[in-house]
């Protein structure tokens, strides 16, 4: 956004967190600018939410260094917890009262004068179009506007930062889409830090930056049009009559990996696709049934350092019953 | 310090906000005790008489009990209802806000006590049915007793909710430590004259200190009192002091 401003409001330096013998966070280091949009990308159980709750004072850390808007996580808790907000991964509004009590309960907490409290809930709630039913019970809502309600809450007391673990997680893809519009409105309206995670791939292309984390470390860190650029051109699938024999051909010919893809076809990098297929057709050694191409995504960026899918990872039994839980008090 | 005070007070209103809101909530936590008077009581008080023993104070008797079995249980499921809303709920909310885990704790255990009270008051309210006359001194001292054994409990319950975090400990805790309390307690059976470990044990369960206050005032018979009002407030206010330190202590270091 603003190229002159290049102020760090978060620095995480060798960063370890261990959960009796795991490695959650595993020695990570980043730093995130004021009023850019951050975006923490990775499987389940990559250590992302773990990495927010010690930054939000809510987990100590087993080592490193953590400051947020100069303050220190370990000792200057009170000062840390009065500039941000937070949007959870598992929802955390009082499901007995309403939109409004619940904006009410979190004004008092953070001691918002009462004359302002009443203008402040109307202005966010209006943000995430909640007005006309400020007044009903939490319990009566659908999980997207549960979302949009605790986005709206945290930003009653206007934090420096947001942060938003998985704002999506759960919700069907109408919904993620329309929590990613109010996310984008937000930022354009008002100078603030967001510091989001989420592991659908597509959906942290809003942001300035994304850091890749898998197993508590962090692999990749850029815009993400230049991790997208590490890909070095389009990507093209193929189902063949004779894989094996088309990857050696492919190999002679371009140079470049060829991996193994879904329903038997196989997966390769080239610079120029309009080129490369008229050629591949004319002179391929077997018969090739079909053939398709298309500009990286982040999927890819993560395929091509960690050798697996973003979305083939097993929740672990911890993250099952959390699921669980979630989906009987979202739903 | 202010603002701790808001803390605590956000925290006491959110959870009588709920209790109020829960209809079905109020009405089903009086079945256990309506059933315990009228049905056990009636049961046990008819055998008595049947057996000439005075029966017919019986249900007199077993009425406080009820009514600090009503608090015991209300109480002390109130503060441990810390223990979910920590991992999947509105306390995470609270916990990122800048109000120090002290006031959470002190709010929480005010919250549970309050709910713990009205509940007893509720069952305080069928005295007439039994025929125990209750004047507005007494009605006010009774909720003042009740008030008092309710933090005790809630206190008891933070502490336990701090060091255990499975909900399967929780069945284990109701049938180990809760029913044992309510029975050890005088509730159902004076614990003057019985078995000599019982009335050891029973001087360890702060309910007993609890229900010894009660009754007297309630029945308006001081001669049911093993140990004089002023004594049994003390060692209440004494455990709910040194549970609530503890209690904040054990809530402020977990995570
Ligand atoms: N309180 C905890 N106790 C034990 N293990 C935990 C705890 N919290 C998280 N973990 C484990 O740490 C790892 C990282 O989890 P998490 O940060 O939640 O990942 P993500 O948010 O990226 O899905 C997982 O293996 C998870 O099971
Ligand atoms: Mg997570």
């Amino acid at each position: 956004m603003n190229d002159i401003n290049t102020n760090n409001i978060i620095e995480v330096k060798n960063l370890v967190k261990e959960f009796k013998g795991l490695r959650a966070v595993d020695d990570i280091t980043f730093t995130v600018k004021e009023d850019e949009i951050f975006g923490f990308l990775g499987p389940n159980g990559a250590g992302k939410t773990t990495t927010i709750n010690i930054i939000c004072t809510l987990l100590s850390k087993t080592s490193g260094e953590v400051t947020l808007g100069g303050y220190n996580v370990a000792r200057e808790r009170n000062k840390i917890r009065n500039c941000i907000g937070m949007v959870f991964q598992d929802p955390s509004l009082d499901d007995r009262l309403t939109a409004l009590e619940n904006l009410y309960f979190h004004g008092l907490l953070y001691n918002i004068p009462r004359s302002a409290l009443k203008e402040r809930s109307e202005e966010v709630l209006e943000m995430v179009n909640l007005t006309s039913r400020k007044k009903s019970l939490v319990m009566t809502y659908s999980g997207g506007m549960k979302r949009r309600l605790e986005i709206a809450r945290g930003l009653l007391h206007y934090p420096k930062i947001l942060f938003l673990d998985e704002p999506t997680l759960g919700l069907d893809p109408q919904t993620r889409n329309k929590i990613w519009d109010y996310i984008i409105k937000l930022k354009k309206s008002k100078n603030i830090t967001i510091f989001l995670t989420s592991h659908y791939m597509e959906e942290t292309e809003i942001c300035d930056r994304i850091a890749i984390i898998d197993k508590g470390k962090i692999i990749a860190l850029d815009t993400p049009d230049n991790l997208k650029r590490t890909i070095g051109g389009d990507i093209i699938t193929i189902l063949s009559e004779d894989n094996v024999k088309l990857k050696d051909y492919i190999k002679e010919i371009t140079g470049s990996e060829v991996h193994d893809a879904k329903e038997g076809k196989i997966r390769f990098e080239v610079k120029d696709s309009s080129s490369f297929i008229p050629k591949l057709i004319k002179n391929s050694p077997v018969k090739i049934l079909s053939i398709s191409a298309r500009k990286p995504t982040l999927n890819d960026v993560f395929l091509d350092i960690t050798g697996r899918e973003i979305r083939e990872e097993n929740a672990s039994a911890r993250d099952s019953l959390r699921m669980r839980m979630r989906r009987r008090m979202r739903h | 310090m202010k603002k701790e005070l808001i803390g605590v007070y956000t925290i006491w209103l959110r959870d009588i906000k709920r209790y109020f809101r829960d209809k079905p909530r109020i009405i089903g936590s009086l079945g256990q005790p309506i059933l315990f008077l009228f049905v056990l009581g009636t049961g046990i008080a008819s055998s008595l008489s049947f057996k000439g023993g005075g029966g017919g104070d019986y249900l007199n008797f077993m009425f406080p009990g009820i009514i600090g079995m009503t608090v015991l249980f209300t109480s002390f499921f109130s503060a441990m209802s810390i223990v979910w809303d920590r991992e999947f709920g509105f306390l995470r909310e609270v916990l990122v806000a800048p109000i120090s885990r002290t006031s959470i704790v002190i709010g929480k255990i005010l919250g549970g006590s309050t709910i713990a009270m009205i509940q007893g008051a509720i069952i305080l309210l069928f005295a007439p049915l039994l025929k125990i006359p209750i004047t507005f001194t007494v009605f006010f001292k009774v909720i003042g007793i009740m008030f008092l054994v309710a933090m005790t409990i809630a206190a008891m319950g933070i502490v336990l909710a701090s060091v255990i975090k499975s909900m399967q400990a929780f069945q284990v805790i109701t049938n180990f430590l809760l029913m044992p309390m309510f029975f050890l307690s005088g509730a159902l059976f004076p614990l003057n004259d019985t078995v000599k470990w019982m009335n050891v044990v029973s001087r360890a369960n702060p309910l007993f200190y609890g229900i010894d206050a009660m009754r007297p005032v309630i029945l308006d018979n001081p001669a049911l009192q093993l140990y004089p009002l002023w004594l049994d407030m003390v060692v209440l206010a004494s455990v709910t002091v040194v549970m609530s330190i503890l209690g904040a202590f054990l809530f402020s270091r977990q995570e």
